[in-house]
């Protein structure tokens, strides 16, 4: 019933709808503008990847800064040295940092919650030295500069709205696609995994294989946002993937509601856009902000945007607010969930 | 021979700020998480010892005073902060302690600034030559001081009643609260005690290694490698991990040219990786069977 409910015309048509304002923007907001939105769109592409790991599938990664800098050294390095095209490096960013996923997803399957956690904070650490470090690939701390696309085809637009068009139409490909497999064979196998292990093997399905692949699925996201990155900010250098990033992630996702598609597009546009506003009062205050943010959100309403403005929402609907108290704090966020999954 | 045995003593003494750090990385995961805003705490703390030195307040008074702030704040932390967290899933309150590493850090800037500062030392300049090594006096009492410090935590831990249900608590909440420990409480104290220590760590190691609001970040990653190589059940086995760790970063750092200086976070990072994958429990931690 619900299947037939969401490819009704009234979403085909709201669909439409979107785009076309999204297209529309091109034209209405200044350049700069444009860049922070497109900004908006890397995060979010990130953070759904490490939302398909962390909150769909369970395990912890601090370390998703890593494969967003290996994706956006990747395009960098590719359009540098073999001029290739802008946009084709974007499926060689993902490919490389999924890869890399994948590798590091085999160990981790030995590492319970807290100690990936460890593990992987240790990777965002390092990185940034690693990168320094490979200088005859990577350019050492001065990194590498990306020249200017062109705008292609002589679609008489300029430069920064070609960046943004082609922002929205690669995160509307990774969003859908994200969405689709999360609704489908793949997703509920990670969220099988995720409410137990050992039910989820009990069940015919191969943890093993299904948590290495969500590592990999979710470096490729991470990688195509590294790759969008390169080539919107026209430039790359190991001080841009601080540990800090691979938190930010995790934050964005815990603040716009852990395992929900439109969660990371809300904690995207968090991340993104609290450093500007806080700026204006302090240098140095926008990390104290996010910082009692993210507490805020952890203690107060631990499901998120999303998750609290759902509940609220079914409250209304159904009234049955001691069901919603029954199900606890914690659980609330996999209960929703599979409002959200199931066809 | 002379230079490994001077590298090797100069690795103890940042080694002992590790243990330090990874002693109260270890106090504190009792309550089932690890804090990665430990060394925000200690850096909090070593900033409070400077302003109060900077004020005229002597040393040692200072030291004391700093350490009983920061064994009441490591308290309170927990009574408000992470107590409502008790039983949340690891995501919650690993970035929880995130949340709280952001704002003690920026806090730290906002409040003295990002300028990197001195931090004086109370010991006089100068070496002992034993052999052919050079020990140098400041790090040799930083380090004693350290060391007596955490034989004090030690000898609570082991020897007073208190300490004793410190440890039940951790090994088993529920039956310590069946038997009369408030067990909340016992969670407390196991953060004041991690803050008291980190402290103390910190500002011994603070004429080394220069004060500004990032100063710890180095150190945490290395105390949460001395920590998983010493096991993170055993609070002996974390000072030793600290040790260890600070040995080890020094010897590869002068030996192995391509690591140098430069790659001393992935110097950490093999160390975790290698340590969980191939002896999880660490090297003095009980190794944990899970029944199915």
């Amino acid at each position: 019933m619900d299947d037939q409910r969401s490819f009704s015309r009234l979403k085909l048509a709201g669909f439409a709808a979107l785009l076309a304002v999204l297209a529309a923007a091109a034209w209405a907001f200044s350049g700069y503008q444009l860049f922070r939105f497109s900004l908006i769109a890397v995060y979010a592409i990130a953070m759904l990847g490490l939302d398909i790991l962390t909150g769909r599938t369970g395990p912890l990664s601090l370390g998703h800064g890593a494969f967003y800098a290996i994706g956006a050294y990747t395009s960098a390095i590719l359009i540098y040295r073999t001029g290739c095209p802008y946009a084709l490096t974007l499926p060689a960013a993902g490919l490389v940092a999924g890869a890399f996923g994948f590798l590091i997803g085999i160990p981790s399957l030995r590492l319970a919650g807290i100690y990936l956690a460890l593990a992987t904070f240790a990777l965002a650490a390092a990185i940034g030295q690693l990168l320094k470090k490979l200088s005859w690939l990577t350019g050492g701390v001065q990194g590498i500069k990306v020249k200017r696309p062109t705008v292609p085809f002589d679609l008489g637009i300029s430069v920064d709205q070609w960046l943004y068009l082609l922002t929205v139409l690669v995160t509307i490909i990774m969003f859908v696609l994200g969405w689709n497999m999360m609704r489908g064979r793949l997703g509920r196998a990670f969220l099988a995994i995720k409410q137990s292990d050992l039910a989820a093997a009990a069940s015919g399905i191969n943890v093993a294989a299904y948590k290495t692949l969500s590592f990999g699925i979710s470096a490729f996201y991470a990688g195509v946002a590294g790759g969008l990155l390169a080539i919107l900010v026209g430039f790359v250098a190991p001080d841009m993937f601080d540990f800090f990033l691979s938190v930010s992630f995790l934050a964005g996702i815990m603040i716009g509601g852990l395992g929900t598609v439109s969660g990371s597009l809300i904690g995207a546009g968090f991340v993104v856009l609290l450093p500007d506003y806080a700026q204006k009062v302090s240098q140095s205050l926008p990390w104290a902000v996010y910082g009692a943010v993210l507490m805020f959100v952890i203690i107060v309403m631990p499901s998120g945007v999303v998750g609290t403005l759902r509940r609220v929402f079914h409250r209304m609907k159904s009234g049955r607010s001691l069901e919603m108290k029954k199900q606890g704090i914690y659980a609330s966020g996999k209960r929703e969930e599979q409002d959200d999954v199931s066809p | 021979m002379e230079a490994l045995l001077q590298q090797i003593v100069s690795g103890l003494a940042t080694g002992g700020a590790y243990a330090g750090v990874a002693l109260a990385l270890v106090l504190v995961t009792e309550t089932g998480i690890i804090n990665f805003a430990q060394g925000e705490f200690a850096m909090i703390s070593v900033f409070v010892a400077w302003t109060l030195i900077q004020c005229g307040v002597n040393y040692w008074l200072a030291f004391a005073i700093t350490l009983a702030v920061s064994l009441a704040v490591g308290i309170l932390i927990e009574r408000t902060l992470m107590r409502p967290l008790e039983g949340a899933p690891h995501l919650n309150s690993v970035m929880a302690t995130m949340g709280l590493m952001a704002i003690l850090n920026s806090g730290a800037g906002f409040t003295w600034g990002y300028t990197i500062k001195s931090f004086p030392s109370p010991f006089p300049e100068g070496a002992l030559w034993l052999g052919g090594v050079a020990l140098s006096i400041q790090h040799l009492c930083a380090f004693g001081v350290t060391m007596i410090l955490l034989l004090l935590v030690f000898g609570f831990l082991r020897f007073t009643k208190l300490g004793l249900a410190l440890r039940a608590a951790h090994q088993d909440p529920q039956a310590c609260r069946l038997m009369g420990v408030r067990v909340g409480w016992i969670f407390a104290l196991g953060w004041g005690l991690a803050a008291f220590v980190g402290a103390s760590a910190g500002i011994m190691i603070a004429p080394i290694v220069f004060l500004d609001p990032s100063m710890m970040l180095g150190p945490l990653l290395y105390a949460l490698a001395g920590a998983t190589l010493g096991g993170w059940d055993s609070p002996g086995g974390a000072v030793l991990g600290g040790l260890l760790v600070g040995v080890i970063q020094n010897l590869v750092g002068t030996y192995i040219p391509f690591i140098g200086p430069d790659l001393s976070f992935g110097v950490a990072l093999v160390l975790i990786v290698g340590v969980l994958l191939f002896k999880p429990a660490g090297l003095f931690g009980r190794v944990r069977v899970r029944r199915v």
